[in-house]
């Protein structure tokens, strides 16, 4: 069935993107604080209340900033701690906040332009298993898939660029590891800088989207040939390019993690971050096929698509919910229990500086769909799905928000302007990208040998 | 105790079975039991049996297993003897709640699984020694038995059971 982007659609996301690259150009612009300006704003914060007394909110304030400060540069602390008066702490603070308030929209901007990337590349990931596991109840789900996968190789590139360009342009706003004058009072990043150099960053990051784009085009190319063909040749090409994906996949997502989140925080690593971000993304991408599925449904435009289909991608959703819990709380536990003081200064900012949207997202992204998904009739039900699929979605969006904003902008972090706006230019971006991509080949392939079957598929 | 007769129809195909399972159904006759060597996928909802609220008792059972885990930890760890063991934060539960998640979810597991079993066990009236209620022994192997109670009706049933490609129809007297 062919598909025609509506109108209105087209129009919410030329909105979308206007609202949202206002909303970003203006957080942006607002956010070039001068010291003077942060030091009146702390000395209001610390005169507010009078039933405080003056000094200690002042040292409160103090002492988030140098945990907020062990992230990045606990050595440049440590060596000027004593040395120093209180004049000169006073000034590294300020410099501190200000330095975390101009990153914000950096960070905003970058979560924003990860989480949709994030998607594309789960949903990507999703579609190669479909074709190397044989899957006969996805065929009719294919061409969604594709269409999301559209949006990769831009999102990416967007991404990669935003990464880049905050160590070039920007003041090192995202990553620490890119400004010298840090590196080089820092023994840790010293030791790192064979991999964490902004060239090495760069290249690897090309050959990662070159990868994921050269699979995307050539399965998505294969995919409409094997509707003209007359026989199953482009189907078997498709399933061995799928095989070799995965392959290259799953090692260049690992390093992927490495570099444009875990990095950072250059001095903390954890071993399992790779598979951490890797399901993050996969229960994002299946909701997103859900979704996409269900509006192009209701549309009449899968008539195909009947209510075992639903329930399979809800399964999934519900399965890496879980599997990404699993990891989440392997992680923490892992590093909570051992209490290595520098692997747990990770932990100990978030649940400091970010103690609702840490263990909110665990409720977001677990307990929810635990409990509403486990039904096996609900799983059937549209709008339970869509709601489920809209939690999880918010849920997983707070998670790259934990993992970023607590290494960039501290205690500074508010879901405000700059958050809010990133994620509706981006939102816009993706139905624009994703429903165009869409039109471009009929929704349902004809001639995928496992398609009769998806017809039929029944659970 | 009257005297009641069944009438017993083998088969020898599950999908001869089910197309019969749909014609006795569409006539509005009871069928007391279908014995078969193996699972028969929809011969449920052609006879038109309730769904199984195994899955709900399992969820109980779950949550019966996680409350144990919890009381119990909460009661050994943190109120009846809060020691110092290396380190680790015994002033509440929740503090020290990430150590109590393997044992949390273990029990959850055991009490789902292992309750839901006897469960099934119990309503389906299995256990060691029990005596076999089998008709006749071909059902284990290759044949399938529709077993349907007779109400002075027998020639009817007869008729039609022959109809729907019964390969052997008996009609049993038993004292019930």
């Amino acid at each position: 069935m062919e598909y025609k982007i509506s109108n209105r659609l087209r129009l919410t996301a030329i909105i979308l993107m206007v609202v949202g690259a206002l909303g970003v150009g203006y957080s942006f612009l607002s956010s070039h604080v001068t010291f003077e300006e942060v030091e009146t704003m702390l000395a209001n914060e610390s005169h507010h209340g009078d039933g405080h007394g003056e000094t200690t909110t002042d040292h409160t304030v103090k002492e988030t900033h140098d945990i907020a400060e062990g992230t990045h540069d606990t050595h440049k602390t440590e060596a000027h701690s004593d040395s120093h008066d209180s004049v000169d702490e006073h000034t590294k603070h300020v410099n501190h906040v200000m330095h975390a308030m101009h990153n914000r929209p950096w960070s905003a901007f970058y979560i924003a332009a990860f989480f949709f990337m994030m998607i594309s590349l789960g949903v990507l990931a999703f579609y190669a298993i479909q074709y190397a596991a044989q899957a006969g109840w996805s065929p009719l789900l294919l061409r969604v898939m594709e269409g999301i996968t559209a949006y990769l190789l831009p999102g990416a590139l967007i991404v990669l660029l935003i990464a880049v360009a905050s160590g070039t342009i920007g003041h090192y706003n995202i990553f620490v590891w890119m400004d010298p004058d840090v590196v080089a009072h820092d023994k840790l990043i010293q030791g790192k800088t064979g991999w964490l150099n902004t060239w090495g960053f760069a290249i690897r990051g090309l050959v990662f989207i070159a990868g994921w784009s050269l699979y995307r085009y050539f399965s998505r190319k294969f995919s409409i040939a094997q509707d003209k063909a007359n026989d199953n040749k482009n189907f078997k090409k498709t399933f061995r390019i799928s095989a070799a994906f995965l392959v290259f996949f799953i090692y260049t997502e690992s390093m992927m993690s490495w570099d444009w989140i875990m990095s950072v925080d250059p001095h903390w690593f954890s071993t399992l971050f790779g598979w951490y971000v890797f399901a993050g993304m996969m229960v994002c991408g299946v909701t997103t096929i859900a979704l996409i599925t269900l509006y192009l449904k209701g549309k009449g435009l899968l008539p195909k698509v009947n209510d075992s289909h639903l329930h399979d991608l809800a399964k999934f959703m519900f399965g890496f919910s879980i599997f990404w819990t699993y990891l989440w709380f392997s992680q923490f536990m892992l590093i909570w229990y051992s209490n290595i003081p520098e692997e747990v200064t990770y932990f100990v900012t978030r649940i400091e500086d970010y103690k609702l949207p840490f263990f909110g997202m665990i409720a977001m992204n677990f307990l929810f769909p635990l409990l509403l998904l486990m039904n096996s009739d609900y799983k059937r039900i549209p709008w339970f799905v869509v709601m489920t699929g809209v939690m999880i979605l918010a849920g997983h969006y707070i998670d790259v928000f934990n993992m970023i904003m607590p290494a960039t902008v501290g205690d500074q972090w508010y879901i405000g302007i700059p958050e809010i706006c990133s994620m509706l230019f981006f939102a816009g971006l993706f139905i624009f990208i994703v429903f165009t991509a869409l039109t471009k080949a009929p929704l349902e392939p004809t001639r995928n040998p496992f398609v009769k079957e998806s017809e039929h598929f029944h659970y | 105790m009257e005297t009641s007769k069944v009438i017993h129809a083998i088969y020898n195909d599950d999908d001869v079975l089910m197309a019969a399972v749909k014609s006795v159904k569409a006539k509005k006759h009871h069928i007391e039991e279908i014995y078969t060597p193996f699972p028969v996928h929809g011969l449920d909802k052609a006879m038109g049996l309730a769904p199984t609220r195994i899955a709900i008792a399992s969820f109980l059972y779950g949550c019966v297993g996680i409350t144990v885990a919890t009381v119990m930890m909460n009661f050994i760890m943190i109120e009846d003897w809060p020691q110092n063991i290396g380190g680790k934060p015994s002033f509440s539960y929740l503090e020290n709640m990430p150590a109590f998640v393997p044992i949390m979810f273990e029990l959850t597991v055991f009490f789902a699984a292992h309750l839901m079993v006897i469960t099934f066990y119990l309503r389906s009236r299995m256990w060691p020694f029990k005596k076999a209620e089998n008709p006749d022994p071909r059902t284990t192997d290759d044949h399938f038995l529709m077993e349907i109670p007779v109400h002075g009706n027998e020639k009817e049933l007869h008729d039609l059971l022959s109809q729907t490609g019964a390969v052997e129809i008996n009609i049993i007297d038993n004292a019930h």
